[in-house]
C-alpha cells in the first residue's frame, strides 16, 4: 500500500492505470469508499423525532443487513450450481446498499456513534460503524450472525430474514424520517425478491427428495428458535420505528403459507432465550459474531489509513 | 434565473444526458432513468442529481465520476453529483428509446413494474418475454438473479440462446 499514486496523480497521470478512474478524491482502499452515499440529502431530523434513538434505530437495521450480508457472501463460490451462487450474492449486495445507507443514517443523525480514528483517516463514517466496532456495539438480531450450515439452511433462514425484513420496510415507507421511508421504498423491491426466491427453494427443497426433506426439517430446527427474538419488542424499535411485537401476526401467515404449499410443520421448539433478558438488539451475541467480525474487520483495522 | 443560466443548465444537461451507464453501455443515464435533474447554483456550480436503481448498486460512483469528467471536460469548472433517493427508481423510467436500446443488444427489456401490496409467489414469475436473439416467445426463466443486480437469467427453447432480461422493478 502506498500513497505514491495521489501525490504523482497530476505528473504521473498517464503511467497510473488507475487515475482516469478516481474522481477529485483518492479513495479508501477498503469498504465501500467512494463518497457519501447520501451526498446531497437533506438529513434534517424531522420535529418529534429523537436524533440519537432515530441512529440507534438505524443501527439496528443497519446492523442486520451487513452481518447477514456477510453470512451469505461467504457462500460465494460454494453454492450448488452458478445460478444460485449469483443468486445468494446478489441478495448480499442488495443488503450491504441497504447497511450502508442506514449506517450512514445513523452516522448523520447522531455522529457521536461513529468511532474515532487518527487524525486525516479517509474512512467514510459507514465504514468506521462497519469496521471499527466491537462485537457489543452491534445490534444486529442473533439470527443475522449465526454460522452458515448446508443450502437447506441457508433457505429457511433466507425465508425468515426476507419475510421479517419485508414486513419491516413496508410500514416504513411513510415514517417520519424521508431518509428513512426513502431507504425502505427501496428495499422492499428488493426483498420481495429475496423472498420469493428462498419460498420457493424451500418448496422444492421440502417437496424434494427423502434427503433434502429432511436438510430442511433440520435446518428449521435450527433457524425456527430464533424466530422470537425478531418479534420482541425493545423500547427504541417502538418508539422512533416498527414495534418488532407487531409483526408477529403477518410474519406468522407468510410462513404458514409457504409451510402449507411445502406440506411441512413448524418444529415445536422453544426461543432462544437471552442473556438476563438482553439479546441481539442490547449488544448481546453469540460468540459467532466476534469470529465474523474478526474476519470482515482484520484488513480495514491494519488499514485505517490506506489509500489508494 | 437568467438567459446565461438558462443556456448553461441546457448545455449541462445536453452533456449529462449523453453520459452512459457502466454496466448498460447502450444506455444513457437519462434513458435509463437515473438522471433526475440538472441545475445550477447561484455561483455557477452545476448540480446533477441521480438515484440509484438497487441499494447496493455499484455502478452509482462510476456515474458519478463519469458526469463530473465530461461536465468539467465541457468545461464547467465546478459540477457536484447530489443522490436523490425518493422517489424510489423504477423500470418503468426507462425510455422507450432505452427498449429500444437494450433488444437491439440483445437483452429483454423490461414489462410494467408491480405496484401495490407486495405479494408472496412461490411459483417462477410468469412474463411474457421474446428472445431478443430469434424473436420467440417459447422462453424460459433460469434464474430471477442475474450477472448484475437489475437482470434475470433467461433461456430460449427455440434457438437455445441465453439472454439477460431487466427486471420489473
Ligand atoms: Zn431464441
Amino acid at each position: 500500500m502506498s500513497d505514491a499514486h495521489i501525490t504523482q496523480d497530476t505528473e504521473g497521470e498517464h503511467d497510473n492505470a488507475y487515475a482516469g478512474l478516481l474522481g477529485n478524491d483518492a479513495h479508501w482502499a477498503f469498504g465501500t469508499d467512494f463518497e457519501d452515499p447520501l451526498a446531497g440529502v437533506d438529513t434534517t431530523i424531522p420535529d418529534g423525532v429523537d436524533a440519537s434513538e432515530l441512529a440507534q434505530y438505524c443501527l439496528m437495521l443497519g446492523d442486520d443487513a451487513l452481518v447477514y450480508a456477510q453470512r451469505l457472501s461467504e457462500w460465494t463460490s460454494r453454492a450448488p450450481d452458478l445460478e444460485e451462487d449469483i443468486a445468494i450474492a446478489n441478495i448480499a449486495l442488495d443488503l450491504v446498499g441497504q447497511a450502508r445507507l442506514l449506517l450512514a443514517r445513523a452516522a448523520a443523525a447522531d455522529p457521536a456513534l461513529v468511532p474515532s480514528l487518527p487524525e486525516g483517516s479517509p474512512v467514510p463514517d459507514e465504514d468506521r460503524l462497519a469496521y471499527f466496532r466491537d462485537a457489543g456495539a452491534f445490534r444486529n438480531v442473533r439470527l443475522a450472525e449465526q454460522p452458515n450450515g448446508d443450502f437447506a439452511e441457508l433457505i429457511a433462514r433466507l425465508l425468515v430474514m426476507s419475510t421479517w425484513r419485508l414486513a419491516i420496510f413496508q410500514r416504513l415507507v411513510d415514517h417520519q424520517d424521508a431518509v428513512v421511508a426513502a431507504i425502505a421504498a427501496k428495499g422492499v423491491k428488493e426483498l420481495a425478491y429475496h423472498r420469493d426466491f428462498a419460498g420457493r427453494w424451500f418448496v422444492t427443497l421440502a417437496r424434494g427428495t427423502g434427503e433434502s426433506h429432511r436438510r430442511l426439517t433440520d435446518a428449521m430446527r435450527t433457524v425456527w428458535p430464533l424466530i422470537p427474538e425478531l418479534t420482541a419488542s425493545t423500547e427504541t424499535e417502538s418508539r422512533v420505528g416498527v414495534d418488532p411485537a407487531t409483526l408477529a401476526d403477518e410474519i406468522g401467515v407468510v410462513l404458514d403459507q409457504v409451510l402449507a404449499v411445502a406440506g411441512i410443520t413448524a418444529p415445536e421448539t422453544p426461543g432462544l432465550a437471552g442473556v438476563r433478558g438482553r439479546t441481539g438488539r442490547h449488544g448481546m451475541h453469540s460468540e459467532a459474531l466476534s469470529r465474523l467480525l474478526a474476519e470482515m474487520q482484520v484488513v480495514a483495522r491494519a488499514h485505517p489509513m490506506g489509500r489508494w | 434565473m437568467t438567459t446565461l443560466e438558462t443556456t448553461a443548465v441546457q448545455r449541462a444537461r445536453a452533456i449529462a444526458s449523453e453520459v452512459t451507464d457502466p454496466e448498460l453501455p447502450m444506455l444513457t443515464l437519462a434513458d435509463l432513468g437515473v438522471l433526475r435533474d440538472v441545475a445550477v447554483e447561484d455561483d455557477g456550480t452545476i448540480v446533477v442529481a441521480i438515484t440509484p436503481t438497487y441499494s447496493g448498486c455499484p455502478a452509482m460512483a462510476t456515474m458519478r465520476d463519469d458526469l463530473v469528467h465530461r461536465l468539467t471536460g465541457a468545461g464547467f469548472e465546478s459540477v457536484r453529483v447530489r443522490v436523490q433517493l425518493s422517489p424510489p427508481w423504477t423500470t418503468d423510467w426507462i425510455t422507450d428509446d432505452g427498449r429500444k436500446a437494450l433488444a437491439d443488444n440483445g437483452i429483454s427489456p423490461p414489462g410494467v413494474a408491480p405496484r401495490g401490496p407486495v405479494m408472496l409467489s412461490l411459483t417462477p414469475t410468469r412474463r411474457a418475454i421474446q428472445c431478443p436473439q430469434c424473436g420467440s416467445g417459447d422462453t424460459e426463466v433460469t434464474s430471477e438473479f442475474g450477472s448484475t443486480a437489475c437482470k434475470a437469467l433467461y433461456r430460449c427453447r427455440a434457438c437455445g440462446d441465453p439472454f439477460d432480461h431487466i427486471k420489473e422493478h
